[in-house]
């Protein structure tokens, strides 16, 4: 196949890019994307311009890594699949194919297509866990689960944290991020203890990260790579509403 | 040989000796403390923050010990352990199927062919129940029954069902745990954090493991970090074959500096090729994937009787298959441990009986296990492998068996620890997949996740502090001799490789040393093949101090240099692998030479001679030998027989 690219290049957080374009020859429809952009990035390489850069990793769709907007969509145009797992046999011979960072005030852009998600993890720091250190942990058995709910706690449990669901919001809001984790452990036992004050250091946490507010688009959940539902949110709030109104540990 | 001197044997001195149920007991109780309130003037810097320094480094926190934390990825959740698929093992014995911590030893030592150290993995055993209820205490979401308890399945090398899992993301979710308890430390302000930032030099001073050399990976800012312990928790060693299941980051450069500046390397050669990975699909393959070891629990391997059959494995009628797993090893059958299975698939390949395009795959059939069970209970449980399988290849495996291949998975070599994991550089501990020591030859599947958690939450925790409690150290200044030399090392090295400025990529020296190793070091090896290995990996690494080409400076985050300087190590790594492969002149677990096998083409261990551990030790002109016996008191050595 070939291919014409249309790359964002910023040669750092001060530079205010643009889009570049890039022919690319003899893309074989087996190749996944990274593969094609590392195809691009030996030929740059040998002629001596910068490749580009781009963040990756596992390349198994697993590690959240990679993550980049291809034709205006979070990871590509395949559903439930991120960029490192798409395949160029999604594409057709001669398209022009428009490839950006992830654009989201929470995530600055730190050169091409790699940006800063640091402010997930603040998110998870602001209460994303169970208090539970080494050593202290009852028998695995004394506290069993119905397997319905945690195979549901499983489900949001899948979140990769690759960000899609911030890039693709209109708001910049990382409240599917959020609310995945807050599901997960709102819906086991080990999780009851902290359930109130969790969500709502959480929701402080992504306020104060500079993401946006949730207006219940739903675009984060059409791009989500692990099909994390919409309703995860509708759970958040219904415990941060139970939280505030019980003003457990509101500061 | 010509190409290494031998010299004096290596002991574990931390080792305890008494009853090996009691090993640990003694050696916690005899092991000294650090108090509560002294915790707090001691600093531990902790590389790599997957399962095991990840636990690691929320459990030292935990206990009030300063922790700063590095890694090269942008947040301490993406580190590799997040891949792993298959499960956990623990000796719960929930199942009631005869499980307990002796078997789990006794599996752990025959699977691992006898090369490991029996002490290391009897405590590993006894721990692994104390993790899954850590990891569940965390809310980790593992797979449960209807009742309510958490379900179990079967692995590879075991006739037991104490594979604890969740979904095919088991690696994920303790990760996650992990993670989740390192943040909490953080934002308690008991971890300091550095994401992209990646260790370039060991600093030693006064024979002691002071500190490492970082560089920033967003800025290019190199700097000297200093504590009174350094723990490397980097991970293995697979990449150096260019194509494995590894993460396209993962490397040796945190290791390979730490065994530059003392740390003998023990075990290199001891590579573990996974057998169900998918098979390479073209010459811009960047890496492997594998497909977990569980779906053998309800998958059938087999290849057509016939060489050269082309036909759809649909329409091969079942007397014209062969399923050889079955048909060689009756009593595990599909379960075969990884390095059989793996021998095996490349055996019927050698035949002219492999399928697919290249030729080099066999069978994976679930048609079987769809009529046995149905349709929805095969999506239940292996559901986002299947999906995996048809992103990458194309193809539905609910309709056409899987094709795999074996693929480079995961290292038993690594830092040589003692009982305590403590290298031979005073004050470097070494964690996880990066330790040599509890896999032997070969790991069994779902135990690298119990060794890696076992180390982070449980072991080193406790030993680590009979080290600490002789601190804290000196106070040191980035202007320490000591620290100004690592400094320069590691500048010198940057600014030698951009020099080079070749006309070829970091990544065609990286695919040409991955074929070099594949060819001569992989499943099968023999002593023409290393020794023709050695001298081209030494052409290639000339070579590529000539002809690199990195294009931009060291001011920024540069991608390529970050490349360039991992692919540097794995040459002289690669190096000391084949030196290894060729002195251990016996075949055992993932190490098969080709003049050391069964009539059967079985492994052919040879106790006289090599009932031991190769630890070498650095030398700028040839490694040194030196040998730790190992002695087996509870499980006899006998040819392993899974038949």
């Amino acid at each position: 196949m070939n291919l014409t690219l249309r790359i964002w290049r910023q040669t750092g957080p001060e530079d205010k890019g643009r889009m570049v374009t890039y022919p690319v020859e003899d893309i074989s429809p087996d190749m996944s994307f990274l593969e094609m952009l590392d195809v691009l990035n030996e030929r740059l390489t040998l002629a001596g311009e910068e490749p580009v850069a781009f963040d990756h990793d596992c390349r198994e769709g697993i590690c959240g890594m990679c993550g980049m907007m291809i034709n205006g969509n979070a990871h590509g145009p395949q559903r439930g699949t991120t960029a490192c797992q798409l395949h160029m046999r999604q594409f057709t011979d001669g398209e022009t194919i428009d490839i950006e960072p992830w654009r989201a005030r929470a995530f600055p852009v730190v050169k091409d297509l790699v940006v800063n998600r640091n402010a997930f993890d603040q998110i998870i720091a602001g209460g994303g866990f169970v208090t539970a250190p080494t050593g202290s942990a009852p028998e695995a058995h004394a506290a069993p689960v119905a397997k319905a709910d945690a195979d549901a706690a499983f489900e949001s449990a899948a979140c990769i944290g690759c960000g899609a669901c911030v890039a693709a919001c209109p708001n910049g809001s990382g409240m599917l991020f959020t609310a995945a984790k807050v599901t997960q452990l709102s819906l086991l036992p080990q999780g009851q203890p902290e359930r109130y004050t969790r969500v709502i250091g959480m929701v402080d946490s992504h306020d104060d990260a500079g993401f946006g507010g949730c207006t219940n688009a739903g675009e984060c959940t059409v791009v989500c790579p692990k099909g994390i539902p919409l309703h995860t949110i509708g759970r958040l709030n219904r415990d941060y509403l139970a939280a505030t109104a019980k003003h457990t540990g509101r500061s | 040989m010509d190409l290494y001197t031998e010299g004096n044997p290596v002991t574990d001195t931390r080792a305890p000796d008494g009853p090996i149920e009691g090993r640990w007991d003694s050696r916690r109780f005899n092991a000294k403390l650090v108090n509560p309130a002294n915790r707090r003037k001691l600093t531990v810097i902790v590389v790599g923050t997957g399962l095991a320094g990840g636990s690691a480094a929320a459990t030292l926190a935990e206990q009030g010990y300063r922790v700063r934390s590095y890694c090269y990825q942008d947040s301490p959740r993406r580190a590799h352990s997040i891949a792993a698929q298959g499960g956990i093992n623990a000796a719960k014995n929930y199942r009631n199927d005869g499980d307990s911590v002796h078997r789990l030893f006794y599996d752990t030592v025959k699977g691992g062919d006898f090369r490991s150290r029996e002490s290391n993995v009897h405590r590993l055993a006894e721990v692994s129940v104390n993790i899954i209820d850590q990891c569940v205490a965390q809310g980790v979401p593992f797979a449960r029954e209807y009742g309510g308890l958490l379900d179990t399945r079967s692995f590879g090398g075991a006739q037991v069902q104490r594979t604890f899992y969740a979904r095919g993301q088991t690696g994920q979710q303790l990760l996650l745990g992990a993670y989740q308890a390192l943040e909490r430390q953080v934002g308690l302000g008991n971890v300091e954090m550095n994401t992209r930032h990646e260790m370039l030099e060991l600093i030693v001073v006064d024979g002691r493991a002071r500190g490492i050399v970082v560089r920033d990976l967003v800025t290019g800012e190199i700097t000297t970090e200093f504590a009174d312990a350094v723990v490397l928790a980097s991970g293995g060693y697979g990449n150096v074959f260019y194509l494995s299941t590894n993460a396209k980051g993962c490397n040796v450069t945190a290791t390979w500096r730490a065994h530059r500046q003392g740390a003998y390397f023990a075990n290199p050669c001891y590579t573990q090729i996974h057998p169900t990975c998918i098979p390479v699909s073209g010459d811009h393959q960047s890496k492997l994937t594998l497909m977990s070891e569980s779906l053998r629990n309800d998958g059938r391997v087999w290849v057509p009787k016939a060489e050269g059959d082309d036909r759809d494995p649909r329409e091969i009628p079942e007397d014209e298959r062969d399923y050889y797993l079955e048909r060689i090893y009756p009593s595990f059958g599909n379960l075969v441990p990884r390095d059989i299975a793996s021998r095996a698939a490349k055996n019927v390949c050698d035949e002219g009986r492999g399928v697919g395009p290249t030729r080099l795959g066999v069978y994976l059939d679930f048609a079987d296990a769809i009529q046995r069970l149905g349709r929805k209970s095969i999506e239940a449980k292996y559901g986002n492998l299947f999906e995996m399988y048809e992103r990458i290849t194309g193809e539905d495996p609910y309709e056409v068996p899987m094709r795999i291949y074996p693929a480079v998975h995961y290292t038993m070599g690594g830092l040589w620890v003692d009982y305590d994991l403590q290298a031979t550089i005073p004050g470097l501990f070494v964690i996880g997949e990066a330790n040599f020591s509890d896999h032997g030859a070969n790991r069994l599947g779902a135990s690298a996740l119990m060794q890696g958690l076992a180390d982070g939450y449980f072991v080193l925790p406790n030993t680590i502090a009979n080290y600490l409690a002789a601190g804290p150290f000196e106070k040191l200044e980035p202007s320490h001799p000591a620290a100004v030399e690592a400094r320069r090392t590691v500048e010198d090295r940057i600014h030698r490789l951009l020099s080079v400025d070749g006309d070829r990529t970091v990544d065609s020296f990286h695919r040409e040393l991955g074929q070099i190793m594949w060819e001569h070091c992989g499943m099968e090896r023999s002593a023409a093949g290393l020794r023709k290995a050695v001298d081209e990996i030494r052409a290639l690494r000339e070579e590529f101090w000539q002809r690199v080409r990195i294009v931009g400076d060291a001011d920024g985050l540069n991608q390529s240099l970050e490349k360039a300087g991992r692919v540097a190590d794995f040459f002289e790594l690669a190096e000391l692998m084949c030196i290894d492969a060729l002195h251990r002149e016996e075949s055992c677990g993932g190490h098969f030479r080709a003049e050391h096998q069964s009539p059967d083409g079985e492994a052919q261990r040879d106790d006289e001679r090599f009932a031991y551990v190769a630890a070498w030790e650095y030398g700028s002109e040839q490694p040194v030998l030196h040998k730790e016996d190992l002695t087996f008191e509870y499980v006899h050595p006998t040819q392993r027989s899974y038949k």
